[in-house]
């Protein structure tokens, strides 16, 4: 069976338009996250949001000024670049990955505005894929259940390479309701730490291309699994079940044990419950002393971005021999010990493990190898 | 080869089950049809009156064709146009005025499709894999070689498939269920 590489991949977010940009702003341990009030309603909260006019002007830059919602902007900018580099064949798949589409369009009682396939084809159509889109809605591990998708495909040899955009916005209507479910952390979110008060949301918009073909800056998909706990709709598993068994699928197929595994991205989201969910899976998985990064502490939480947006940034951890700070993290907070990475430091790490959980138990767990 | 070993539709107060009449409901709006179909088929499960209408189709649907299942590794793989527009929609009510803003946890739970995966893995105890995709009609060019590749690869031994539409009130549901044996090829035109 062949094997499905990641390639390159370029991130529109609060921490620059491009991967690149991204990457150093982390490397310098610098935060997304501000205290913002998007309505009177909503009140004081801690997001990661985009500049509404470094959005705009790099909107235009590219030349997608005209076209639709800010949502469909934010994938086209994402995915413009990739293209222009690597053109589109009659045989390649557009996969779209998002929790919620334009669901801003509801406030303005447009319907159909808010259908997620209509913008998904109109993506496609701009770029003239011959293909009919690939549209994944798995609540918080869309964006990586998307690179799992990507590699399934490309090793049944049903499309010849797959172009995965990822992206979620920050809407009142996302963030009225985990406040309403008393999740929003009033501070900067901190995940794994004993001091934790919940989630941050962000927005962000990532593109990435998925093919067979190993290049020098590949990084292969070694592993995969999307397992879901079968336990509750809205609260982790209190064993993390499916977590641990789709880390132990994902090791099984790359044929890999867990201290072959250098270094973990985690979800990480810095509620109570996520974070012990994911050190018991850890722990019964055998990767309590693995170092561990959360992302959310720059980001926030991306929603149906955040599993690509947090792959990627692993697979240029392993291109660059990097760990990261998991930031906001100080002090042991989860009920089974784990190691979190306190430091970003240069570091010789040759397979990583990236994992994702999200409502409706639902988790996947992804390998990903330099080799 | 893998086969169709059983397949379900449900419309308009009506519920075919492998193409025979199993269930008509006096009536055909959701909701009537919905409390009449759960008191047939006898079930004690208090969880049911929580969830949103398509959390109910999907569950509904899946009780029937699962019904002599003994399997536990079946992967679901659910899909429809609209996601969760009825819950959102309830959603949105709840915080468009902020005169009377009152966002409800209870509805927030249910404004993403893939809870419905959530509900019917939750009630059958299916540790396995899953995914919600969206799309304007039955994505049945992406479902069928995933499907194989799922049985094929042995990340899961059954594979249960459904189309579940959940507009105002016009409803509709399509499973089928997928192994090693059946009496139906698995193959584009019978699932389309």
């Amino acid at each position: 069976m062949r094997s499905a590489y990641i390639q390159e991949s370029v991130i529109i977010s609060p921490l620059g338009f491009d991967t690149a940009q991204n990457f150093k702003q982390l490397q310098a341990g610098n935060s997304a996250l501000r205290k913002t009030t998007l309505s009177a309603s909503l009140g004081e909260t801690v997001v990661a949001q985009l500049d509404e006019e470094a959005l705009n002007n790099h909107f235009q830059a590219l030349g997608v000024e005209s076209f639709g919602s800010r949502m469909e902007k934010m994938s086209l900018a994402a995915l413009m670049p990739i293209i222009q580099q690597r053109p589109i064949t009659a045989n390649s798949l557009l996969i779209l990955s998002t929790t919620k589409g334009n669901i801003q369009a509801l406030a303005d009682q447009d319907i159909q505005g808010s259908f997620i396939p209509a913008m998904a084809k109109r993506i496609a159509d701009y770029f003239a894929f011959q293909q009919e889109p690939l549209v994944i809605s798995n609540a918080c591990v869309s964006g990586l259940m998307a690179l799992s998708v990507a590699k399934r495909f490309i090793q049944m040899e049903q499309v010849s390479d797959v172009y995965i955009i990822a992206v979620d916005e920050l809407t009142p209507f996302v963030l009225s309701g985990f406040q309403s479910f008393q999740a929003l952390s009033p501070e900067n979110c901190r995940p794994y730490d004993q001091d934790r008060q919940g989630v941050n949301l962000g927005e962000a918009a990532v593109a990435c291309y998925v093919s067979s073909v190993k290049e020098a800056d590949s990084i292969r998909i070694a592993g995969d699994a999307n397992i879901n706990d079968a336990n509750h709709i809205s609260g982790p598993s209190r064993t993390g079940e499916g977590l641990y068994l789709s880390i132990q699928k994902a090791l099984q197929e790359a044929n890999l044990k867990a201290e072959d595994i250098d270094y973990v991205l985690a979800h990480g989201t810095a509620t109570r419950y996520n974070d012990d969910m994911e050190a018991i899976a850890f722990h019964r998985a055998g990767l309590a002393n693995c170092p561990t990064t959360s992302l959310k502490g720059y980001y926030g939480h991306t929603l149906g971005a955040a599993g690509l947006l947090e792959a990627v940034i692993t697979a240029e951890c392993l291109r660059r021999q990097f760990v990261l700070a998991s930031l906001g993290y100080a002090h042991p907070g989860t009920t089974e010990p784990m190691h979190i990475q306190q430091e970003t430091l240069a570091k010789e790490i040759k397979t990583a493990l990236k994992t994702a959980s999200g409502f409706a138990g639902t988790n996947t767990a992804l390998i990903l190898t330099t080799d | 080869m893998y086969y169709i070993s059983q397949y379900i539709q449900l419309q308009a107060g009506t519920v075919l089950f492998n193409g025979n009449p199993f269930f008509q409901s006096e009536h055909s709006e959701f909701k009537g049809f919905a409390k009449e179909l759960y008191q047939k088929l006898e079930l004690q499960y208090p969880k049911f009156y929580k969830m949103d209408n398509l959390c109910k189709l999907a569950f509904l649907a899946s009780e029937i064709i699962l019904q002599g299942n003994q399997e536990s590794d079946v992967a679901l793989l659910f899909s429809n146009q609209e996601a969760s527009l009825g819950s959102d929609l309830q959603h949105q009510a709840h915080i468009q005025d902020p005169e009377q803003y009152y966002p409800s946890p209870a509805v927030f739970v249910y404004t993403l499709p893939n809870i419905s995966i959530g509900e019917v893995s939750i009630r059958h105890q299916f540790k396995s894999e899953s995914m919600f995709l969206l799309a304007d009609a039955y994505p049945s060019t992406y479902l069928l070689p995933y499907t194989q590749y799922l049985l094929a690869s042995g990340k899961a031994k059954k594979v249960l498939c459904g189309w579940f539409r959940m507009q105002d009130d016009n409803y509709e549901a399509c499973c089928y269920l997928v192994e090693k044996e059946g009496p139906i090829a698995h193959e584009t035109q019978t699932i389309e």
